[in-house]
């Protein structure tokens, strides 16, 4: 297979086209706006359909539509776009209704700034939306990784018919890199039995009836049931982790996406000065991969640094989740978009290990 | 003679039929339904026309016509 | 004894979810004729509100989803642009269309979506319990316009005639359901809405003038006065756009 050398957010796009994607609602919010310029360009070509919405939230509706009926849709936007979302996910999430959402995620909180950055991390882990549901979320560090994940991504989404998450940050969609694309797979609309309540027309099964506003509260509960198990079985299925140069590390860096990629430059650094660092590389941000930390032996490893394009540090509370008070964590953020430089790092990692991580 | 048949089990007692009917046919009867509405019916003595507005304005579909 | 008038098939074997003399229910059994008479009952999918337009997932004997409140037109987008074979009702409420979903009524009327809109204005929140609505009217008292509806709270919305400045739509119409005469005229105009779906010519939107007894305070039979005295006064009946036979 040949590789071409893309932008990031186009080579997501066309990922998603080859992943059966046919069609694509969203709205300009930089830094993701090449990806619904691509697809509109791109989709009729395939047969699918594009549509600008009115905004993210029309968007994540047309979205809903579009799953319901049977057809491998998708929408993009970045943090304050997914705010407009959330009630759309939490929809998704409970009906469900399967469908891809990328954030390529800018600074904020707020409007924020337009360029890279990590701080969406607790609304993709924790709440996407109201109502306890959760999201997977997939977290790419390469744009290679980046294609392959939005490729896997509608699988997934279609295999437990829930909204799945892929958490871009603007670097990953802004960077050129070669990759190498997927084959197109050629999926019919195919409309799928939907998990309802019969109260909604007992007369008929037959019909597809979906709502989330059940009144019969019994029907309701139910429902719920069978939201949590999807849940514990994607958690115990669908966990992805990246152990970097962890074997004989005793200092760890935790971190996802541009981060994992500047500490791995910065891992290299001290290992050349004879100081050994690892990486836990969460590729799904949820599940989290509390178990490599749990299993870190604290004789061994003597403290963690949870690095993020975030201030504050938001993942850490997972890292410490997963470490339970057994090593010291220290934290280390950027934000607004800026980058922290592998040097950067590296004076960070020197002045914990200097200071034991006091 | 024209006629028209209530549904017990739909009828809400809302009484637009009997507003709308132009030749008095309908009233507010002694049967109730299962919701607790007590069901509308024609008084024996109706001179139905079969015009079915009743059956037009009904809002739950509950009046069929007869000719 | 022939039967002239029969309760629609498309109709499920059950009472509807509305309160007594809600005319939400000649709107859905309207609705449900005209599914039998097209012979569309497989291939129908019913985009219903949030409000009391919602209870007509208890009436309608289709394919339904219950949109997000105001919702309706982007979800209605969304499936029709994704299958087009499939017949695509839009039904809502003056709270879901007018208030929380103005943005995505007016957009998918301005694409000019291949859709049957049937918008039923009763000028108050029905389901949550009689709240003030786009479409209440002034002075019209309402749960959270308790001296009734003043300036401060905006004037009533006229849908139609917003609607009617965008270039796309193809039919705009209100009626009203408040007599036999003015229910059949709305099913002739929600007849044509059904065609010009089904004929592929574009985006119709059908305002129907409605009633709520128990949040109006009034009988059903005294509603319909209301809806003659002030509704209908406050909201003129008529075709507003017809190029049915144009497109």
């Amino acid at each position: 297979m040949s590789k071409l050398f893309l932008k990031g957010n186009e080579a997501v796009a066309e990922a998603a086209v080859r992943g059966g994607c046919r069609f694509f609602a969203g709205y300009p919010i930089t830094p993701q706006n090449e990806i619904p310029e691509y697809l509109s360009k791109r989709l009729p070509e395939v047969g699918g359909a594009f549509v600008q919405g009115e905004s993210e939230l029309a968007s994540i509706n047309m979205v809903i539509g579009a799953s319901y009926i049977g057809t491998r849709a998708m929408t993009s936007s970045s943090g304050p776009g997914l705010s407009l979302m959330s009630e759309g996910l939490s929809t998704m999430a409970a009906t469900p209704f399967p469908a891809v959402i990328l954030n390529v995620m800018r600074g904020g909180p707020g409007t924020g700034a337009i360029q890279g950055a990590q701080m969406d991390y607790l609304q993709a882990t924790k709440a996407p939306g109201h109502g306890g549901f959760r999201l997977l979320a997939y977290a790419p560090s390469t744009i290679q990784e980046a294609v392959d994940l939005v490729y896997l991504a509608f699988d997934k989404a279609w295999e437990y018919k829930a909204p799945t998450l892929v958490l871009m940050d603007g670097c990953i969609g802004s960077l050129m890199e070669p990759v190498e694309l997927p084959p197109m797979k050629e999926v019919q609309r195919e409309e799928y039995p939907l998990y309802t309540s019969p109260h909604l027309n007992p007369g008929n099964p037959k019909r597809r009836c979906s709502a989330t506003m059940i009144t019969n509260e019994r029907d309701h509960e139910d429902w719920n049931r069978v939201q949590a198990a999807r849940y514990a079985t994607i958690e115990k299925n669908e966990l992805r982790v990246e152990e970097y140069m962890m074997d004989d590390a005793e200092y760890v860096i935790v971190a996802y996406g541009t981060s994992a990629r500047v500490a791995k430059s910065t891992i290299r650094q001290l290992r050349d000065k004879g100081i050994k660092v690892g990486l836990i590389r969460p590729i799904t941000v949820w599940p989290f991969p509390y178990e490599s930390l749990r299993k870190l032996d604290e004789t061994k490893v003597k403290g963690i640094l949870c690095l993020e394009l975030s201030i504050p540090a938001l993942m850490v509370e997972d890292v410490d989740r997963g470490v339970q008070g057994r090593i010291p964590i220290a934290t280390y953020g950027r934000a607004a978009g800026i980058v922290f430089s592998s040097e950067e790092v590296e004076e960070q990692m020197m002045l914990h290990i200097e200071q034991d991580w006091k | 003679m024209a006629k028209v048949e209530i549904t017990v089990e739909y009828c809400k007692a809302c009484e637009l039929c009997i507003n709308v009917c132009p030749k008095g046919c309908l009233q507010i009867g002694e049967t109730t339904n299962a919701a607790g509405y007590d069901v509308v019916e024609m008084k024996h003595d109706a001179e139905c026309v079969a015009c079915k507005m009743c059956a037009v304005m009904c809002p739950e579909a509950a009046i069929e016509v007869y000719k | 004894m022939e039967k002239i008038y029969k309760r629609p098939e498309a109709m499920q074997k059950r009472p509807t979810g509305y309160c007594p003399g809600c005319l939400h229910g000649v709107a859905n059994k309207i609705i449900c004729g005209l599914i039998d008479e097209f012979g569309i009952v497989d291939n129908t999918v019913a985009v219903q509100p949030i409000g009391c337009g919602a209870l007509m997932c208890w009436t309608t004997d289709t394919d339904q989803i219950i949109s997000l409140h105001g919702r309706a037109p982007a979800t209605a987008t969304g499936i029709k642009r994704s299958a087009p074979e499939k017949f695509v009702l839009v039904y809502q409420g003056d709270g879901d269309l007018a208030s929380i979903g103005l943005a995505e009524i007016m957009h998918c009327a301005n694409r000019g979506e291949n859709l049957t809109v049937v918008f039923v204005n009763n000028s108050i929140f029905g389901m949550t319990g009689g709240q003030m609505a786009p479409t209440t009217l002034m002075g019209q008292k309402a749960t959270t316009a308790k001296d009734g509806r003043t300036p401060l709270q905006g004037y009533p919305m006229h849908m139609c005639e917003i609607i009617n400045q965008l270039t796309a739509p193809v039919y705009i119409e209100r009626c009203a359901l408040d007599s036999p005469a003015h229910v059949l005229a709305a099913e002739k105009a929600i007849r044509k809405g059904f065609k010009n779906q089904l004929e592929n010519k574009g985006f119709s939107f059908i305002e129907l003038l409605s009633n709520c007894p128990t949040n109006w305070g009034m009988s059903p039979v005294k509603s319909l006065e209301f809806m003659r005295n002030e509704t209908m006064k406050e909201f003129p009946l008529g075709v507003f756009r017809d190029r049915s036979e144009e497109v």
